[in-house]
């Protein structure tokens, strides 16, 4: 199956029973795939005239106690952030999926990986985080898809699948997760789903006028973070015991660092893959951990221009150099690009950032897109 | 020769609607059923609504790293534009199949590396005369199969038998006299 297919199914056998979306290239087989099964589940496929309409109508079903999801790339993605930012207003559990393509504006089709800050940081407006999973391979596509929606509903927040087009459109091999029975999801006493005059009311709502009503409802959202951030940082690590350089790699890109680190092997390099399943929480833990073990040069690999060293630099502390080597706008750079950043390295030497695989350029980007075109006078 | 029971790095290449993602489909069922580590990505973009279409299969011991291939060891080339822009990469000791219905040229002009195998023949041309249009694809895979030997011939057609829809079961038996045709031409 591929990955868009099976994050489908798998959502379905989560519980999944609302699908509000959009189309758009490369996660529209997601869609496709739900218009034609929800519906003879009992579920509700329904295809908005906007991603903005799709998302606030899964604020809506989710605030009546549904599971619910919406999914789209990287432009739809920005269109949702509003609603986003309501339902973590409103505590609504939700999973959004975004299959990254190139950015910014329409950008290209091709995968990447530039979503991270958005995904990590300010989906939307306000004090507010998600839980971000990201999948490298299609089985992850399906387990993680799972967990989300647990993870969503135990600490009512929207929670995000951030693949990207690869994973998305690619078909490996893959063990479906079971079918929950609906009767084991959790009960949600507050949601809007019919008082039939027996209690109180709810009320789902993100508007606090009192800056201290608003103060607390953050604060206590805030605590939930914290247990979120203490409970559920996920990670694999891969020949990481004896490692000095450790490579840091999320979804698509720690499949092509995932050679690399076993090519530098081969090659007497003791290099290791850390390879964050969360990128929210971030696995601060397991690279405090790597420093402890010895760990002197962390290397993030990344289908962007750096958005995840920030991360990485932060939870390093100082405590090793950090390094970077990316492509951007849907391309993706070979085992041996990486290789070579990784003997960079190990070498001690600066790593190279090239639009040109082995050319020799200066630091981040390649040298004729360096000057502006104000700078060149032009 | 390619060590293929070890690592297939498959491109298959031609026009939309020629049947290659398919016929890639097919190459990735044989990886599944030899209980081997599978991956199948197609191109997505403007390609699929017509110009060359492809695909990349590895079937590999190993887990795979990227989906896409850019070193294959095989290829199957069914239009002109292909076999341009991915014979060259072939790595030494590989194998290519070239339809020569549309790829008029062949391999020609094309720098190969050492000791790639190329098996050039007028699959299209094959299918339409023996009544099977539009099956050229698995001709072709038939040809890589018995250059290659990628998998056992039962797996091979038990993955076609498992990829040809149920409500098109009329097909299958076409599909599985392309796959010898193209063995045999």
């Amino acid at each position: 199956m591929k990955g868009n297919e099976v994050l489908a199914e798998a959502a379905m056998r989560a519980g999944c029973r609302f699908f509000f979306g959009y189309p758009i290239t490369p996660q529209t087989e997601l869609a496709a795939y739900m218009a034609k099964k929800l519906p003879t589940i009992g579920g509700t496929f329904l295809q908005a005239e906007s991603e903005i309409a799709a998302i606030n109508m899964v604020y809506g079903a989710a605030a009546a106690g549904a599971r619910v999801m919406t999914s789209s790339s990287s432009p739809g993605v920005s269109l949702k952030g509003e609603g986003v930012s309501y339902m973590a207003g409103a505590d609504c559990p939700g999973v959004i999926v975004n299959v990254q393509r190139g950015g910014p504006g329409l950008g290209g089709i091709q995968p990447s990986q530039s979503d991270y800050f958005q995904a990590t940081r300010a989906l939307g407006h306000g004090d507010f985080y998600m839980p971000v999973f990201a999948p490298s391979t299609v089985q992850e596509m399906a387990d993680l898809i799972y967990d989300a929606f647990d993870l969503a509903d135990e600490y009512r927040t929207p929670t995000m699948i951030l693949a990207d087009g690869m994973i998305g459109q690619m078909m490996e091999p893959v063990l479906l997760p079971p079918e929950r029975d609906l009767s084991t999801l959790p009960a949600k006493p507050w949601a809007t789903s019919g008082s039939r005059m027996e209690r109180k009311h709810n009320v789902i709502n993100s508007l606090y006028l009192s800056p201290n009503k608003l103060e607390d409802t953050n604060y206590e959202r805030f605590e939930r973070y914290e247990q979120i951030k203490e409970k559920h940082q996920r990670q694999e690590l891969m020949s990481c015991d004896d490692a000095q350089i450790v490579v840091v790699a999320f979804g698509a890109a720690s499949r092509i660092a995932r050679t690399a680190v076993r090519d530098a092997r081969k090659k007497g390099i003791k290099a290791g893959l850390l390879r964050p399943i969360t990128l929210w929480p971030f696995p601060t833990k397991a690279i405090d951990e790597l420093c402890d073990g010895g760990a002197s040069s962390f290397l993030s690999v990344e289908l962007n221009m750096g958005q995840m060293v920030q991360d990485v630099r932060l939870a390093v502390n100082g405590r090793a150099s950090v390094d970077f080597y990316g492509r951007t706008g849907g391309v993706l750079p070979t085992p041996e690009e990486v290789l070579q950043a990784i003997e960079k390295v190990a070498a001690g030497e600066p790593v190279v950032q090239s639009a040109e695989p082995g050319a020799v350029g200066s630091l981040l980007p390649h040298p004729k897109h360096r000057k502006s075109s104000y700078e060149r006078g032009e | 020769m390619a060590d293929y029971n070890h690592e297939l790095l498959c491109v298959l290449s031609g026009f939309g609607g020629q049947g290659l993602l398919f016929a890639g489909k097919i190459m990735a069922n044989c990886g599944l059923i030899d209980g081997r580590q599978v991956s199948w990505m197609p191109s997505y973009g403007p390609e699929m609504r017509g110009g060359t279409a492809n695909c990349s299969v590895s079937l590999s011991d190993d887990a795979i790293g990227t989906p896409f291939i850019t070193k294959p060891t095989a290829l199957i080339a069914m239009n002109q534009p292909s076999v341009e822009k991915f014979a060259a990469s072939v790595q030494p000791g590989g194998a290519i199949v070239i339809d020569t219905t549309l790829a008029m040229n062949g391999a020609e002009g094309v720098e190969l590396a050492d000791g790639v195998e190329v098996a050039a023949f007028k699959a299209t041309e094959i299918a339409e005369a023996e009544g099977l249009k539009g099956l050229a694809n698995i001709i072709c895979l038939g040809k890589l199969w018995s250059l290659t030997n990628f998998c056992e011939r039962e797996v091979a057609d038990a993955a076609i038998t498992k990829c040809v829809p149920p409500k098109r079961r009329h097909l299958l038996e076409p599909n599985l006299r392309a796959f010898q045709l193209g063995i045999d031409a």
